[in-house]
């Protein structure tokens, strides 16, 4: 049985012939989210591009020297710089007359955090660059510490939960306002349990000349603590719980939001989580940090206006259907 | 033809004759006016390239190692804090072998701020891997500057051209800058074997376990090592097209017989030729001008030093705790020879102290002390330290 099905998942494959830029064989975790965002982004950018990785895990399971799993130009320089290295290689093209599309990649601490002063410059000057934030909440490749972007109240090794402390503290960081905040021309979110739409949203930021930027939600097995297998599930409730909108920004206003058809209780996601184990318990304290993750999802639901009203093809049930060959264009 | 210019605005044409494609720099003093210039002669039209106003010296060495790897020759220059600031990315250049150019006009470090030269910036990164040249006027720093990018270019390392801030980056000196021609006879255009390059799609910085790490080491070594050649070629093509030279790997001046030299490095070199000048007729002396830093031309400064009595090493920065560090690859060096000189350590002109021209006698009547080859900062008031410090 199983062995049919992957018969015809290659066959599929066959049949639709795609640009493979990140090839398999990486030495990622199963269930990487990280891993499968990069190779929906590459598979929608094309080879004509060259890219600038961040320190991260993206750059380690991809580059063991001396194998490499890219089959784009790929250079990584150092864990804060990468904006200021795309912006360096756009220069450079701009400067030889070459049209080749430029791709910053990150993960979430290279970007909120250690790189965002290069990646506000990169922003600021109108490098012609797509920045792909890859968000899987916490610095995984040095064993999941938290950063700006790890959620409220989840565990990670620097913010563990204990008598005094429930966790992380402190707000998840909404960079995709900041990065709007500097009226580029595109700024979005998107999720891995949504590939079309990331394939829409990065053959829109291609189309601009000018600098766009997009972060994607990936689950990180590891550092969420879920099974491999549940990465897209568990990526797909953090949309359909409004805990992460998927919207699109044009010159600093929002664009477009993706509807949720039916909103999920934020328990749903958080319970599939280690990561969030220490909320549920009967201790008052935890119920009152549940009801704070609600609220947060609620106000994202309200600014947004992420309620669908009715059955629609881009909503957060319709993306899921959306196939190849079908809508493939969406 | 000779034109009276400033060292930076000199330094900016020599720049502009290499036509470098992208540049990016971010102001620190004294490095100001390299780049104002740059930026005139881009807004003038005189100069068609990238120029990107970067938000820190992190992003301007982080920009220029992009737009090199993607095939453009990249200039950038800083100073002091910047080059503090810039050190992550120095080291990274360096390591994935990326010919660049960068000017330190060199100043002093904080704490204290102090925005006057000494050579601490520089050395502070002499660990990084590229290569140093050390500049003695501004003629040199602009045909350093131009002999610069054929060695990155050929040794595929990032050099670095050290000139003096303020005594050498503002001051009026007659130039004569070369021509577009003798430029392009002298440099070919921007080539780099590993640009990235969507046809033939390379990875570069990749991770590396303890089964390469050590021999990617070694070959960055080496090719530092093997690069005197190219520095010691680049001056002798550029001497026989201009009839200049910047002095190779290093110098040496003064009567053959002298048993006694002083070893420099950057613009005190002036001061000293000066001072010699001054210098009642008795004991002959020999300067010797150390141009390249990195690589350390081991071979070339024993062969200087043969048959010495007295090498005093006169340098603007040191390691606290340790002292002199050009003094201490010196004396390394010399102690390879039979009969070894004694080798003398003074730190001057820390911080923009004047160094005048009576630092001569002072530096000689050191010969007069017994076996005393203890490091010193030169012209230290005591009376200004608390009694703990002294
Ligand atoms: C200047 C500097 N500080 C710290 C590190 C160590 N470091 C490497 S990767 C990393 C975390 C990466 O986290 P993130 O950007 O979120 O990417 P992820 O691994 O989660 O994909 C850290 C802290 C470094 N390489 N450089
Ligand atoms: S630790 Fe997380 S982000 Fe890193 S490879 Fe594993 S699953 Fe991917």
């Amino acid at each position: 049985m199983t062995t049919k099905i992957i018969t015809a998942i290659s066959e599929l494959r066959k049949k639709q012939p795609r640009f493979r830029g990140l090839e398999s064989g990486h030495r990622a975790c199963l269930g990487c989210g990280e891993a499968l965002a990069a190779r929906l982004v590459i598979e929608a950018t094309g080879p004509d591009v060259l890219v600038a990785n961040a320190t991260g895990c993206l750059e380690i399971f991809t580059t063991p020297w001396p194998e490499s799993a890219w089959r784009v130009p790929w250079i990584h320089s150092l864990f804060e710089n990468t904006g200021a290295v795309a912006a360096g290689m756009e220069s450079a093209l701009k400067a030889q007359g070459k049209s080749t599309k430029v791709l910053a990649f990150g993960g979430d601490g290279g970007t909120f955090d250690i790189g965002f002063q290069a990646l506000s410059g990169m922003l600021e000057r109108g490098h012609n660059v797509l920045y792909v934030c890859f968000d899987n909440e916490a610095y995984m490749n040095t064993g999941i510490q938290r950063s700006s972007s790890t959620p409220h109240a989840a565990m990670t090794t620097t913010s563990p939960p204990g008598k005094e402390r429930m966790g992380k503290r402190h707000l998840k960081k909404d960079i995709v306002s900041i990065v709007a905040a500097h009226h580029i021309p595109y700024a979005a979110t998107a999720s891995v349990s949504y590939p079309s739409d990331i394939r829409k949203k990065v053959r829109r930021a291609l189309a601009i000349d000018g600098p766009t930027f997009l972060q994607i939600h990936c689950p990180c097995p590891l550092g969420w603590g879920h099974e491999g297998d549940e990465s897209i599930t568990v990526a797909r409730l953090a949309v359909q719980t409004g805990l992460f909108p998927l919207i699109e920004l044009e010159r600093g206003g929002l664009a477009s939001a993706m509807p949720i058809r039916h909103i999920r209780p934020v328990t749903e996601y958080l319970q599939m989580q280690q990561r969030f184990r220490h909320l549920f318990t009967d201790e008052a304290r935890a119920k009152e940090e549940l009801e704070h993750i609600q609220a947060i999802a609620d106000h994202n639901i309200e600014i947004y206006g992420l309620r669908g009203e009715c059955k629609d093809a881009f909503d957060s049930e319709g993306m899921d259907t959306v196939r190849r060959g079908g809508m493939r264009w969406a | 033809m000779l034109q009276a210019l400033e060292g930076s605005q000199a330094v900016a044409q020599a720049v502009a004759l290499c036509r470098p494609q992208v540049i990016a720099a971010y102001p620190i003093t004294p490095q100001t006016h390299i780049v104002e210039s740059i930026s005139k002669l881009v807004a003038d039209g005189k100069l068609q390239c990238e120029f990107v106003s970067v938000e820190s010296e992190f992003s301007a060495a982080s920009v220029v190692l992009g737009a090199a790897i993607a095939g453009s020759r990249a200039y950038t220059a800083t100073s002091s804090q910047g080059i503090l600031l810039m050190a992550e990315v120095l080291f990274n250049i360096a390591g994935m072998r990326v010919p660049l150019v960068m000017t330190c006009a060199n100043r002093a470090i904080s704490s204290p701020l102090s925005i006057w030269n000494d050579q601490q910036d520089s050395m502070s990164v002499r660990d990084a891997g590229w290569i140093q040249l050390y500049c003695a006027d501004n003629q040199e720093a602009v045909d350093t500057t131009i002999q610069a990018y054929r060695i990155a270019e050929r040794t595929e390392l990032p050099v670095m051209v050290c000139m003096d801030g303020f005594i050498l980056t503002h001051t009026l000196e007659g130039i004569d800058v070369p021509t577009q021609k003798q430029v392009d006879s002298f440099l070919p255009p921007y080539q780099f074997a590993r640009q990235l390059d969507p046809r033939n799609p390379l990875t570069l910085g990749t991770l590396v376990s303890p089964d390469f790490y050590p021999e990617a080491r070694h070959s960055h070594h080496q090719a530092l090592l093997n690069a005197q050649a190219e520095i010691v070629s680049a001056d002798q093509d550029w001497f026989a097209l201009t009839g200049r030279k910047s002095g190779g790997l290093l110098t040496i001046e003064g009567p053959e017989q002298a048993t006694v030299a002083i070893l420099t490095i950057g613009s005190v070199l002036g001061t000293l030729r000066a001072a010699l000048e001054e210098l009642p007729p008795g004991q002959p002396v020999k300067l010797i001008k150390l141009r390249s830093f990195r690589p350390f031309p081991k071979e070339t400064l024993k062969a200087a030093c043969k048959g010495l009595k007295d090498l005093i090493v006169l340098e603007k920065a040191f390691s606290p705790g340790s002292g002199g560090i050009v003094g201490l690859e010196a004396l390394a060096a010399v102690a390879e020879l039979p009969q070894p000189p004694r080798v003398h350590n003074f730190a001057a002109g820390l911080g923009g102290r004047d160094i005048p021209l009576d630092i001569l006698p002072r530096l000689l009547a050191v010969l007069e002390e017994p076996d005393n080859n203890r490091f010193r900062i030169i012209d230290v008031d005591l009376e200004k330290l608390p009694l703990a410090d002294r």
